[in-house]
């Protein structure tokens, strides 16, 4: 029973800190939002620079040899400063269905890009009408051949302008609702039958919905078994999850240390509101959801690695759910203790909220998760 | 970071637990699960095995009995008392009067009490609220003058825990009336059949009869019963109270109450089919299962940090237990409620001795809901728990 980090862990995190301390101000940030894509490719340069977008591959291939926890290290950073850049995309998932199912041959040609920063890629799995069930997939990958011919259509795909590789949810078999015949593939972006509208989220990210019409892959392209790979895309996606909900701690603690901030110097009847026992209780509460979700955060972390996949889906939705109300009560009171200044553009603290209010909605929301928890037969 | 327990620390788990399979009273260890009071004898009977195995001052130094068991010992231990269940040992006693009396007291103050607490000789009581002092205690008015070799206590107690079982109270008494309202407080120990101490029960919205006021009327009691210093008693109450931090979250009792839900919910029908079989229920039990999963985690936070750093700097965390473990423990009250719906309702007229076979499961389910009310009421409202976050923790 140990919550300390190591002293190499605690390394990582000053140096990412103290990277992002240099170059992420607020007013820094809205630079970066007008690159292409929507982020600075000079920032991710450093994040190269530093060994972070390697950070959770093997050292055999090219990477560190990182784990759950230094993950949880650099997203909880990557909140706090409401970063752009895509590591999610890139590094966590991109990465995740590298390492878990990448053959060696696909992992030589992905992965130094990765590490290197000269190559992003992007996650290519929502559709119209999936919502959150992970299983749901109308886009067809037909087999011709070898080749696959992948046909649908892909919604919200973070970093979908600027990834230079794509990798795509695709049916190989079966009706949208069945939980086999469902492949990943990687698939460059610019291969012939692509097309993508781009546009920017509510949050400051950039997405894309994708169209693939007739796109032709080899038998390279797939990652894992191309009529069987839902265990793999629910692995990478609770990976996925687990690296949420530490980015959100990271934006929970930011936004509670802003407001209270706030209201030590904003001054009302003479006084500094912070002095009135109604906004000091409200803080404590803000602080209350902010520990718990840090403990669950924490949580997810470790079953990230549980050996038994439904005691690590189980752990990491409930981990989601306490996330999901935490950020929601946070998120909103730091806009209420703010008062008329938190509804500005100019205040940084509404763009905390948007980015945890869409952290919410990635991956499956509070309800989704509390169902998934509860039909599970609970977490006792 | 490693958030399994070590190959010992399960063993030391399964040890704890096979000792309470082998020896808590079943009949003991029933009135618990059903929410009943135990009767005195009940309770003392099972410290007393708790005390020959060792175990019943675990969290003391060495030298006077404890254990020397790591934070996360205690933690495990606890767990497994409250959730198997078990009784909890005499707070009073153990975890207040014990610490302040073995921190503070001289010798013959250690070697007179120490052991008749640990056996439950004398059962403790606390005299600290007044009718006029709840969340504002050092405002607290019971005076205790000096006359030559003699305390004469003048006063009134409320709020007091079982003190009609009580040998022995220890009371926060003002004997300055000059000094700042912390400053002239002492720390007084005496026996409760003293000539000039009245108990009166106070009958609570469950029925039950926990607490009690307490009167004293010219009370005379030996100089030598103060404990430590003259009018150093604010300090020792502070202590005493920050004892227990993470006792107070009580996880186990939750965990156990929960397991209680599931069982109930698979067996009372609703709609012609068991209740878990609701979705609304059955995902408002998850929620408040992974309620319980966060706080369980934060309060393992608090024991590993204690474990590293030792006791002195309290982890910001450790204000969360409180609050959110008070307000889990309401929520699993209220499910149980739920789950039986309209039989809450029938009162037991013959009170909560288990004799009433025909409401052996129902009978306790409302009371112990009304019962809960006062966990974010007692060991400062939740209301100072936020004030003391807002202050200490984010310096409002």
């Amino acid at each position: 029973m140990d919550f300390d980090l190591t002293e190499e862990q605690r390394l990582l995190k000053d140096s990412i800190d103290g990277l992002l301390t240099d170059c992420y101000d607020f007013e820094s940030r809205k630079t970066y939002m007008k690159e292409k894509g929507g982020w600075s490719k000079a920032v991710w340069g450093k994040l190269a620079e530093q060994g972070l977008l390697g950070l959770p591959f093997a050292e055999a291939d090219g990477g560190f040899g990182g784990g759950g926890v230094e993950t949880m290290i650099v997203m909880e950073a990557l909140g706090k400063a409401l970063v752009l850049e895509p590591y999610l995309a890139t590094v966590v998932i991109g990465g995740g269905f590298l390492r878990h199912a990448g053959t060696d041959a696909q992992k030589a040609a992905h992965v130094p890009g990765i590490v290197d920063g000269s190559k992003t890629l992007a996650f290519a799995q929502l559709e119209k009408n999936s919502r959150y069930d992970l299983f749901d997939v109308a886009t067809t990958a037909k087999k011709k051949g070898e080749a696959y011919v992948i046909d649908g259509e892909k919604f919200v795909v973070l970093n979908g302008e600027n990834a230079d590789t794509l990798i795509v949810t695709a049916r190989t078999k079966g009706n949208r609702r069945d939980t086999t015949g469902i492949g990943v593939f990687l698939v460059p972006a610019n291969a012939k039958g692509v097309t993508k509208k781009s546009y920017p989220t509510q949050d400051g990210l950039h997405a894309a919905d994708i169209t693939f019409t007739g796109v032709e892959v080899g038998a390279d392209a797939v990652l894992g078994n191309p009529d069987d790979s839902l265990a793999l895309i629910e692995r990478v996606v609770d990976e996925a999850r687990v690296a949420l909900c530490a980015e959100a701690v990271g934006l929970m603690d930011e936004s509670l240390k802003t407001t209270v901030e706030y209201i030590k110097t904003r001054k009302q009847f003479g006084v500094a509101i912070g002095s009135f026992q109604s906004l000091q209780h409200r803080a404590s509460d803000m602080f209350v959801a902010a520990e718990q979700a840090r403990s669950m955060s924490m949580f997810a972390t470790m079953a990230a690695d549980f050996e038994n996949a439904k005691e690590r889906s189980n752990a990491i939705a409930a981990a989601k759910v306490q996330i999901g109300k935490s950020l929601k009560f946070v998120g909103q009171q730091s806009i209420q203790l703010h008062g008329g200044i938190g509804m500005t553009m100019e205040a940084k603290i509404g763009h905390y909220f948007k980015r945890l209010t869409m952290i919410e909605n990635t991956f499956g929301d509070t309800d989704y998760h509390q169902r998934r928890v509860a039909d599970a037969g609970g977490l006792v | 970071m490693d958030l399994a327990f070590t190959k010992e620390e399960q063993a030391f788990r399964e040890e704890v637990r096979s000792f309470f399979r082998d020896n808590v009273p079943p009949d003991t260890r029933r009135k618990l699960v059903e929410g009943r009071h135990l009767s005195k004898d009940e309770m003392v009977t099972w410290w007393r095995i708790l005390n020959k195995k060792g175990w019943g001052t675990s969290h003391w130094p060495t030298q006077y009995g404890g254990t020397g068991w790591t934070s996360v010992q205690h933690y495990i231990f606890n767990e497994e008392l409250q959730s198997y269940p078990a009784p909890q040992p005499l707070a009073f006693g153990v975890s207040m009067v014990g610490p302040v009396i073995y921190t503070f007291g001289n010798e013959e103050q250690k070697k007179k009490y120490l052991p008749r607490i640990a056996n439950v000789d004398d059962w403790w009581c606390q005299g600290f609220s007044e009718p006029g002092s709840g969340s504002d205690l050092a405002s607290l008015k019971t005076k205790a003058e000096r006359k030559g070799d003699k305390w004469i206590i003048n006063g009134q107690k409320t709020w007091t825990t079982l003190a009609q079982h009580a040998d022995m109270i220890f009371c926060l008494c003002r004997t300055d009336n000059n000094a700042k309202k912390q400053m002239g407080i002492s720390f007084i120990v005496f026996p409760m059949k003293s000539k000039g101490v009245t108990v009166r029960p106070i009958q609570t919205i469950d029925g039950g009869v926990e607490v009690n006021e307490v009167f004293f009327d010219d009370v005379e009691v030996p100089y030598e019963n103060l404990i430590g210093e003259e009018n150093k008693g604010w300090d020792y109450a502070k202590f005493l109270l920050g004892n227990e931090r993470t006792g107070i979250a009580r996880v186990g009792v939750s965990k156990e109450r929960l397991r209680r839900i599931r069982d109930l919910a698979g067996k009372v029908e609703s709609g012609g089919k068991p209740i878990i079989q609701d979705a609304a229920f059955r995902e408002k039990l998850a929620a408040c299962e992974i309620e319980l999963k966060a706080l369980e985690l934060t309060q393992l936070r608090v024991v590993a940090d204690e474990g590293k750093h030792g006791k002195g700097k309290p982890n910001p965390a450790s204000s969360v237990l409180k609050i959110k473990g008070s307000e889990i423990q309401q929520t699993t009250t209220e499910l149980l409620m739920e789950v039986i719906g309209p039989f809450a309702a029938p009162y037991d007229v013959h009170g909560d001795d288990g004799s009433n076979e025909a409401m052996d499961w129902t009978a306790q389910i409302a009371p112990s809901y009304f019962n809960n009310r006062k966990v974010s009421i007692y060991g400062g409202s939740n209301e100072i728990q936020r004030n003391i976050i807002a202050k200490a923790v984010l310096g409002l």
